[in-house]
């Protein structure tokens, strides 16, 4: 009696083959959509100006704002230079923060403390850390390494009328998250909504952009909301005056301007 | 009636000008109240009216006013205090100075508070007064800092950024004076004390310079400066029988660089300095300090989420140690050739950055001696914070740095709403 594998075992090799083959141009196309969406959401024009309002809000609904302006430039092969000025609250008014960023690579950062008069590189290696204390990471903020997770096409569905892509996200080392679903938009190419699971596999923050708006033919997001769905905080993040294109020159990511920042551009 | 612009005039239409939405970009005032008290928690008090168990009792009330157009602005931050334990109420004109921009160049003149160098509560380069006494009894750290009544020039290149300040009024570091700390003091019985200060002259007019540039995504710069030691050496009237103590600042000259940057997964920071006695290069000047070298290692590193960890190794090597010793008075304490010094700070921040856990470590293997700083501090509000905290000193001789504060140990409390 021939056994099964010897009997079908030609065809299975080619199934297997197709497999394999199948697989990877799934996982392709996913990281082609992250890298898309990563593209207009962190990355869209030569460079960015806004003012970001972020509300911070405790289970008991008490508030906390953060208001800061939000500098950006991209430079070559990924690497972007952000500027941020805090207006309030009023212990960090006047306080500003640089980042350079490196795909791959830990981002310099710089901050500038007026009460003393003093700029200082801080230490960048966990971009888990919160951002100003509130629910968005240094990576909710700036964007994560493409290449830091491996993406999987789950599904393709419609979020309020609109058809997107459902992309998974698994960390290839330990993360803040165990594992993201997102919701990109097939048209923009925004994530629409995130969902970030622990390694329990428990839902415990989750992403909402709920206003979107084309600005000078940019579809921006201009207020998103992120939940942690364990403790009930959540932070608010509304972007007003948005430019992009505004001609943001290199000299300005620099010492001189972190420590007297320019009236034009932090308004 | 008419009247002339008086300068109330113009700081009256400023505060007006400040509730105007269309002007408020252009004004803007700022500013805190602040209760802040420190109490010595070793039992032991000295004698006089401000030496006892509460040893800072102020309130305070700080004035940020700014204005800015076209490229110029004008800053001042005033205080307005009330010194429960001396009973007495003041103004502290922190900063207030004008800044001009035009292309590459900036100037500012005024009083302004300079920080240089890349040392964590550590100076190397950084030439500028102090105020020890602030920091030792707890007040919050931008009280370390004290204004330079000066101009500086600002020039950037595509080569090098030149920062020059000229300080025409010699300012000496505030340090924890004997009416309210136990301090070592090498002259007892001496209660005859006279202090000479530089006077605001040409020639005494000092100057420091700080060339600056990114190298290989290091941020580098070298130092140089001529001046005066802003804490005091003391010289008696006669070496064996004083009955009065001359305190002086020495001419000091400093040569230095620095370098920080990422290193080894977090921050790593370098300096060094030469410090040139001018006014004793031979060392044989006991009441004047030997030339030093003092040199800096940091390195900081987020451990996990919201918590930073740096440790530093500090040195500082005394030339013609020799001469120093022989040089000596019999019975006074020495120093070492090298005085060595480590500092661990850690930083937990919690529930969404509102409550900060730190702790700051001073510890000198060679003097053997420490000053241990935890802090608790919480924003109860976006306005609102408090702080407790404690200075715990100790060593094995009361007559190092840390280990002559030995019998301060304090714990001390801060609260500020700010606007």
């Amino acid at each position: 009696m021939k056994t099964w594998g010897g009997r079908y075992g030609p065809a299975l090799v080619v199934l297997l083959v197709t497999a394999m083959q199948a697989v990877p141009a799934a996982a392709t196309d996913a990281t082609e959509t992250v890298r898309k969406s990563q593209s207009v959401f962190f990355e869209a024009a030569k460079d960015f100006q806004a003012r970001v309002k972020m509300t911070l809000i405790t289970r008991d609904g008490q508030q906390r704002l953060r208001d800061l302006t939000m500098l950006r430039k991209n430079g070559e092969a990924g690497e972007q230079k952000y500027f941020m000025y805090f207006h309030s609250p009023a212990d960090v008014a006047g306080t500003t923060f640089m980042v350079y960023k490196f795909p791959n690579r830990d981002d310099d950062r710089w901050l500038f403390i007026p009460a003393i008069n003093m700029v200082n590189r801080i230490a960048a290696r966990d971009s888990r850390s919160s951002f100003v204390g509130s629910d968005f990471t240094y990576e909710d903020v700036s964007g994560r390494d493409l290449s830091a997770d491996s993406h999987t096409l789950v599904k393709e569905d419609q979020i309020g009328g609109r058809k997107v892509y459902v992309v998974e996200s698994t960390p290839r080392n330990p993360a803040e998250y165990a594992r993201k679903m997102a919701w990109i938009d097939q048209a923009t190419f925004l994530p629409l909504k995130e969902e970030y699971y622990d390694v329990q596999d428990a839902l415990y923050k989750v992403f909402t952009a709920d206003e979107i708006k084309e600005v000078q033919g940019f579809p921006t997001v201009v207020r998103r909301i992120m939940v942690n769905v364990k403790t009930g905080h959540k932070t608010e993040v509304v972007f007003e005056r948005i430019q992009y294109e505004v001609g943001l020159g290199d000299d300005l990511f620099s010492e001189r301007y972190l420590r007297r920042p320019p009236e034009r551009w932090i308004k | 009636m008419t009247g002339a612009r008086t300068p109330v005039y113009y700081v009256c239409a400023a505060l007006l000008a400040w509730g105007v939405p269309v002007a408020a970009e252009e004004v803007s005032l700022h500013g805190f109240v602040q209760g802040n008290y420190a109490a010595r928690v070793t039992g032991q008090e000295l004698s006089g009216p401000e030496g006892g168990d509460v040893f800072l009792g102020e309130e305070r009330l700080q004035i940020k006013l700014a204005t800015s157009s076209q490229g110029s602005a004008f800053f001042l931050k005033t205080d307005a205090f009330r010194d429960a334990v001396a009973r007495v109420s003041d103004l502290d004109v922190r900063e207030a100075y004008i800044d001009s921009s035009s292309g590459a160049v900036d100037l500012r003149l005024g009083r302004q508070i300079i920080t240089w160098g890349v040392g964590d509560l550590l100076f190397l380069n950084d030439v500028f007064p102090k105020d020890y006494a602030a920091f030792f009894s707890g007040r919050p750290l931008e009280y370390l800092k004290i204004g330079s009544d000066a101009a500086k020039v600002d020039v950037f290149t595509d080569v090098v950024s030149v920062e020059m300040v000229v300080v025409p009024f010699f300012q000496a570091d505030q340090l924890p004076s004997s009416r309210r700390f136990f301090v070592f003091d090498p002259f007892p019985g001496v209660s005859s004390r006279v202090t000479e200060e530089p006077r605001a002259e040409l020639g005494n007019t000092e100057m420091a310079l700080r060339l600056s540039r990114n190298l290989l995504g290091f941020d580098t710069a070298v130092y140089a400066s001529r001046g005066f030691f802003t804490t005091p050496g003391m010289r008696p009237d006669n070496p064996t029988l004083p009955t009065q103590v001359t305190l002086f600042f020495p001419r000091l000259a400093t040569y230095g660089a620095s370098g920080q940057g990422n290193a080894l997964g977090g921050v790593m920071a370098l300096e060094a300095v030469y410090y040139d006695s001018v006014d004793d290069r031979t060392g044989r000047d006991p009441a004047i300090p030997n030339s030093t070298v003092r040199y800096l290692v940091g390195y900081q590193r987020q451990l996990w989420s919201d918590l930073t960890t740096g440790i530093q190794y500090y040195g500082e090597y005394l030339f013609d140690y020799g001469l120093y010793r022989d040089a000596l008075p019999p019975g006074f304490p020495a120093q070492d050739r090298l005085r060595q010094l480590l500092t661990v700070r850690l930083t937990q921040l919690l529930r969404y950055q509102t409550l900060r856990l730190s702790f700051f470590v001073f510890y000198s293997p060679t003097d053997e001696d420490y000053d241990l700083i935890p802090e608790v501090r919480y924003s109860v509000t976006d306005a609102l914070w408090g702080a407790i905290g404690a200075n715990l000193f100790g060593g094995k001789t009361e007559t190092t740095a840390f280990g002559q504060l030995n019998r301060n140990d304090n714990v001390y409390v801060v609260a500020r709403y700010e606007f």
